[in-house]
């Protein structure tokens, strides 16, 4: 069993923990994720590691709440426990090398691209942050990413905080002004990373995406979070788990990603319902 | 009394009542049934079984044992040589190993060697209520790395002897293929959950979640104090076609589609992991795994299940027992076919139908037998222009394994062959001293027996290295 060591609602949807996990905590990067279950007839899921504190032993993670499992995750209490945790997985985010960066996330995708900014930060890159919500309500870490970043653009779909549209408008602007990045590095929904990729490319800028697709094991042993990548012009599969999860934006089949996300859709929304009824009623 | 020219059948369910429950298919003998057949061993002098078992099981002794009776002693005798016997008695290829070798065997139906070690060990489980003694410490301490059959047969060998050993696993339950391969209706995981209790009350110390190459790598298992490392580790990466739809939703590797029924309980109503069930199922490839996910697939309510394979039922490489039971169970085998291409639902008028990208069928075309290759199997060769759809919602890939890179990656000095398996020599020893290893980590997709004789050579090997 894993404790939790903190929790903190960062907007209605989207809530932090901090399970103690010291094995994990020493070894995370910037970029790896974990799996965890709930408890005994929980499913395995995937999480990116949000931050860690080797003192503490804590790991940081932040989830939407989704579906099932992400609802009874954020039904459990500081001090409370959950059944597994394993860690680190997948590779960290390549940071080395690079003098200015743009970060961009989108949603809760922001909180892993958090410890990427920082991570930047710490060894003297210019980093570059913009950041997307659907609205007010659902903007996490401004200050966190403001501290981490020389600029900073926030962006509502709605209009309802700071500027009105999506993240490829900055993004556009930046570049037809001629700004100059080694990398662009998104992390969010499919589609978001899509077309910041789409319009990256006329700049010719690297893009890397960072992929969180279904998975059960995560050390390759399923296959179940594999992707399409187009390498110079030859279709190859790869594992997100072990390959990944981040990719070269360019070579993503972004569109057969997106299809495969939603294979579990209509079972995910009954869940997901039983586990709201049964919290109304307890 | 005269002999029975075949050996006592095996009790087992109905075919049209397994066909949709997950409870063990076999039943096992009865006390009975054992002693007639213990009966029917010659206990021959040159003991031919004793050498086509891996694992080297003194088979004579212990069915000499049963024929007076003895279940605990003969039991004892099993024990000697393998920490798994109820597992064993249910998943070895016996026809192939001990039974091939039954001198009985020339004229007659050879003594039901696997049905005894399995009535022997389920004997013991079910009567003895001992606890294992704990062997004095001799102050060494060891490492393993997976919790597979090799792991845990390593690791019951080295505590009898004294160590004190770690057993390490990437997943939330000990067992490695055992617990995430093989479905409840082959091996109850009851069972394997009771030999792996077995060995921690010999002392064994087993840590789940701990991925080696991440959570700690072998250079830091050495740093804890360990003297040696095992490393099983298994197969892992599952091997896809290569054909065009793999990537369609309803495709899965055999590894995905058995880990989410069998650890992850996915046939259970009260389960929080999904997994596509009912409407028609197409299996590709002949081995076990195959065989595993096919009526695993029927039991999960598949209204149709097909068995695609590239050459005859001659060549199918799973035991012979599965493929009866799958048969009777009203699995079709389509063989001397390969698939060419998954088929899936397009809308091209609504990108947003909630079909676009599910499975609709496999594409397969027909193959005939040609030359035979380099290991002497005649190799398939498709006839042209005999391609037909097999009309289907999932299809499960069962063709296959690649040994997992986490370990060599990151390990230095760890040397491993171009298949990716680690290269050993005749004692288990690679190329890194003190590091050991065997299982599917070594040679690719194998037998549970074959890891067990991998995890026991290795076990003496380390325990001759302190000596």
């Amino acid at each position: 069993m894993y404790k939790i060591l903190s929790r903190k609602e960062l907007n209605p949807t989207v809530t932090q923990l901090e399970i103690e996990a010291p094995l994990v905590a020493n070894k995370a990067k910037a970029g790896q994720f974990i799996i965890l279950r709930v408890d005994e007839d929980g499913e395995r899921i995937p999480l990116t590691v949000a931050g860690t504190d080797k003192k503490t032993g804590a790991v940081k993670i932040i989830f939407q709440i989704v579906g099932a499992t992400t609802e009874k995750l954020n039904h459990k209490k500081a001090g409370e426990s959950i059944q597994d945790f394993v860690g680190p997985l997948g590779k960290a985010t390549e940071i080395a090398g690079k003098k200015r960066v743009c970060i961009i996330g989108g949603g809760v995708g922001c909180a892993i691209a958090l410890p990427v900014a920082q991570a930047f930060k710490e060894q003297g890159t210019e980093v570059v942050s913009i950041i997307g919500f659907r609205s007010k309500d659902l903007l996490i870490l401004e200050d966190e990413f403001r501290a981490a970043s020389s600029k900073l653009v926030v962006m509502t779909d709605d209009g309802s905080y700071a500027r009105q549209g999506n993240v490829t408008v900055p993004l556009k602007e930046m570049l037809e002004a001629g700004e100059k990045f080694d990398e662009i590095i998104t992390i969010g929904p499919l589609i978001m990373m899509k077309f910041v990729t789409l319009a990256a490319k006329p700049f010719g800028v690297p893009v890397t995406a960072s992929m969180n697709p279904i998975m059960i094991d995560g050390t390759g042993m399923c296959g179940g979070c594999r992707l399409t990548l187009t390498e110079d012009g030859k279709r190859v599969t790869k594992f997100a788990c072990v390959d990944g999860p981040d990719f070269n934006a360019y070579e993503i089949d972004f569109d057969e990603a997106m299809s495969r996300s939603r294979m579990y859709f209509p079972f995910e929304r009954k869940a997901h319902e039983e586990i709201c009824n049964l919290y109304k009623n307890a | 009394m005269a002999l029975d020219p075949k050996k006592h059948a095996m009790p087992v369910q109905d075919p049209q009542v397994r066909a949709h429950n997950f409870s063990e298919v076999a039943l096992g003998y009865t006390h009975e049934m054992a002693i007639d057949e213990a009966k029917r061993c010659l206990n021959c002098k040159n003991r031919p079984c004793v050498q086509g078992c891996p694992v080297n099981i003194s088979i004579p002794d212990f069915i000499s044992c049963l024929k007076q009776d003895d279940i605990e002693g003969a039991y004892n005798v099993i024990n000697k040589s393998s920490s798994l016997p109820a597992v064993c008695g249910r998943v070895c290829p016996q026809e192939t190993q001990c039974e091939s070798k039954c001198t009985l065997g020339i004229k007659f139906e050879p003594v039901g060697i696997g049905r005894l070690e399995r009535f022997v060990a389920d004997w013991h489980n079910a009567n003895c209520k001992e606890s294992p003694k704990k062997v004095a410490s001799n102050g060494h301490r060891v490492a393993i790395v997976g919790s597979g059959p090799s792991g845990l047969t390593c690791a019951g060998d080295l505590a009898k002897a004294g160590f004190k050993v770690t057993v390490y696993e990437a997943l939330h339950t000990e067992g490695g293929v055992l617990v995430y391969g093989i479905p409840e209706f082959r091996l109850p995981k009851a069972i394997v959950a009771k030999e792996v209790d077995t060995l921690k009350q010999l002392g064994v110390e087993f840590v789940t979640n701990a991925v080696i190459g991440k959570t700690l790598t072998i250079d830091e298992l050495f740093e804890q104090g360990n003297e040696a490392v095992f490393v099983g580790s298994g197969a892992g990466l599952p091997n896809f076609m290569n054909i065009p739809g793999e990537s369609l939703k309803g495709v899965y590797s055999a590894n995905e589609f058995l880990t989410r029924s069998n650890l992850m309980k996915s046939f259970r109503d009260k389960c929080d992991t999904p997994i596509m069930k009912g409407g028609k199922v197409v299996v590709v490839g002949g081995g076990n795994v195959a065989m595993d996910a096919a009526r695993t697939a029927l039991r999960l309510g598949a209204e149709k299940v097909y068995i695609v394979y590239r050459r005859s039922m001659t060549e199918l490489p799973a035991r012979r027992e599965e493929v009866e039971h799958a048969e009777e169970e009203g699995i079709q085998f389509e063989l001397l076919r390969n698939p060419v291409e998954i088929l899936g639902y397009h809308n091209p008028d609504n990108p947003r139908d909630e079909r676009n990208g599910f499975v609709t069928g496999c594409k397969v075309i027909k193959m005939e037998l040609g030359e035979p290759d380099a290991k002497g199997r005649r190799r398939p060769v498709p006839v042209e222009g005999s391609e037909y759809v097999l009309d289907c919602d999932t299809v499960v890939i069962a063709i296959g394994t690649s040994p997992n890179p986490l370990i060599k990656s990151t390990t230095k000095g760890l040397e491993v062959n171009a298949h990716g398996g680690i290269i050993v020599n005749e004692d288990g020893l690679t190329s890194r001293a003190n590091v050991y290893a065997g299982g599917d980590a070594v040679t690719g997709a194998a037998t549970v027996i074959s890891a067990m004789g991998a995890g026991k050579v290795a076990a003496k090997a380390i325990i001759d290295s302190f000596k």
